[in-house]
């Protein structure tokens, strides 16, 4: 197949940046995006240019670290598919195909279609720890789980991490990303003692990051590579709702009747 | 008040004060709503049409116990503050969400989202631009437009809606607060984290048929006086309305 790339040139992050065209006529259908990606490099290492850098690690949709915008849906057309994980067959012969890095100002693009996504790194840090105990290992299942609750938890942590929600969501919020990794603990008994500092706290470093706010457009469940649900938004904001109004300051202190 | 400053300072704080405002504001316009369908239903035995006597009753509401437009000018603080608030918040936040995305695409595809999300913001600047527009035209009486003479609501609106541009002007702005309402009456369950998967198909019909309700029950109004289909006003005492 024949297809013709726009794909976003940056030196670095200092460097102005734009749209190239590349012309490709030996694509295979069965190539993965990322080969035909490869195939590209192959060619401007051979004509001496510099070749496009993209991340990718895993290419089996389990790392998350592909990160492109494929004409404007982040990981390209295919719902609840990675980067990685997208063939050329799911375009057409000839088609025009824009590539563009992940935009978001707490994503500062690195070079070419490699952006920053550290704050995300920062955001699991300040969710902190569990409290489990270091003796000897308790026995499977000890802890009964409504398996409704696990599977949702399981959902939740499904996240892959690699930032689409953030990229698909036009205010450039990460609380799609943030909320499953809330949930996942939040949601296990195991999660629960630190369950209200934690939402706190991420909910800050996520603030703190510059991300945008949320405002229900439903974008990020849409371009989610694993389909995670707009639900656990709902589930972070009542969390968050609760830590800040009602879960006790001063547990502790005495009372006088009046 | 501790805990006030750390909700207002986070975003999803910002989101939960425009979602209880909007509820306050929605809760609000369907007491308006229902308030206006009494221009179809008449007049009293005296002559005094029902849309009159209710908007009497607002002003005497909570008499003997409350001084006279007591309970009149605690809701209109009460709804006042709620605008006010509001935008505030909204504008804050918009003002964040442009500098978290401060480039776009060169090629976009929306998946999701619904016009009527994406021009929350236009919808709510027409909206704000006609609330002033609406007090000054219907409460104060400070517009041009049409007789006014206060407490005589039948007689001001047939009046003014006689002028078509008017009439249409007031229900397209309906149509266009029907979008805000579209999208923010479901969005509120959801930034409140009332929704979940189990509701969310009720929750987003609830929104609809809300919103349906509202922009129709409004619209009947300005159409039907446009139109010719009401009854001209009757003059009749004053204070018949004071009992
Ligand atoms: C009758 C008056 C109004 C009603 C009933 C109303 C209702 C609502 C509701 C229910 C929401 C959803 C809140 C949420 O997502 O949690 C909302 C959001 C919003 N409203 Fe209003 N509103 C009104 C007036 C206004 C005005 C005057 C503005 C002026 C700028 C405005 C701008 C917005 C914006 C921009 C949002 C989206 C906020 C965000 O998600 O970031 N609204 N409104
Ligand atoms: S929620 Fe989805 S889109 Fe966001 S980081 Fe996780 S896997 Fe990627
Ligand atoms: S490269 Fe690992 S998910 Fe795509």
């Amino acid at each position: 197949m024949k297809i013709r790339l726009h794909v976003w040139r940056q030196e670095s992050t200092d460097k102005k940046g734009k749209m190239e065209s590349y012309d490709l006529d030996n694509v295979l259908p069965d190539m993965s995006f990322l080969e035909m990606m490869d195939v590209l490099n192959e060619k401007l290492t051979v004509e001496g240019k510099s070749p496009v850098a993209f991340d990718h690690d895993c290419r089996e949709g389990v790392c998350g670290m592909c990160s492109m915008v494929i004409n404007g849906q982040a990981h390209g057309p295919k719902a609840t598919t990675t980067t990685c994980q997208l063939y050329m067959r799911h375009f057409k012969d000839g088609a025009e195909i824009y590539v563009e890095p992940f935009r978001s100002g707490a994503f500062p693009v690195l070079q070419d279609l490699m952006v920053d996504r550290s704050a995300f790194d920062r955001i699991i840090q300040a969710g902190g720890y569990i409290s489990n105990h270091s003796g000897p290992k308790p026995d499977p299942n000890s802890i009964p789980i409504e398996p409704g609750v696990q599977e949702t938890s399981l959902d939740a942590a499904s996240c892959i991490g690699c930032g689409a929600c953030v990229a698909a969501c036009p205010n450039g919020s990460a609380s799609l990303f943030t909320s499953a990794k809330i949930s996942h603990l939040g949601m296990l008994p195991q999660g629960q003692p630190e369950r209200y500092e934690r939402v706190g706290a991420m909910v800050d470093q996520m603030e703190g990051e510059g991300f945008g706010s949320c405002r229900n457009y439903a974008e990020c469940e849409a371009q989610c590579p694993k389909g995670i649900s707009i639900a656990f938004i709902g589930r972070m904001n009542a969390d968050y709702l609760k830590a800040t109004l009602v879960e006790p300051v001063d547990g502790r202190g005495k009372m006088h009747a009046q | 008040m501790n805990r006030i400053t750390t909700l207002y300072s986070s975003t999803i704080g910002k989101k939960f004060i425009a979602a209880v405002t909007g509820l306050i504001l929605f809760g609000f316009l369907v007491g308006h709503v229902a308030g206006n369908l009494k221009v179809f239903t008449g007049s009293t035995e005296a002559g005094v049409p029902h849309v009159d006597e209710y908007g009497h009753f607002l002003r005497i509401v909570g008499e003997p116990f409350l001084p006279k437009m007591a309970a009149l000018w605690i809701a209109r603080i009460v709804l006042l503050a709620s605008v006010a608030l509001h935008i505030v918040v909204v504008v804050q936040l918009a003002f964040r969400n442009l500098e978290a995305r401060p480039v776009g695409y060169v090629r976009s595809k929306k998946s999701a989202s619904t016009l009527a999300a994406l021009w929350m913001m236009f919808s709510g600047s027409l909206i704000a631009f006609f609330i002033v527009f609406h007090l000054l035209h219907f409460t104060l009486g400070a517009l041009p437009i049409g007789e006014f003479q206060h407490g005589a609501i039948y007689k001001n609106i047939y009046s003014s809606f006689q002028n078509p541009l008017i009439s249409l002007f007031y229900v397209v702005v309906m149509g266009v607060l029907g979008f805000h309402l579209y999208h923010g009456v479901w969005s509120l369950f959801q930034t409140l984290g009332i929704d979940n998967p189990d509701r969310n198909k009720s929750l987003r019909m609830f929104a609809i048929i809300a919103t349906i309700g509202i922009v129709v029950g409004f619209s009947l109004v300005p159409l039907s006086f446009m139109t010719g289909m009401m009854p001209e006003p009757i003059a009749y005492d004053p204070a018949l309305l004071s009992h």
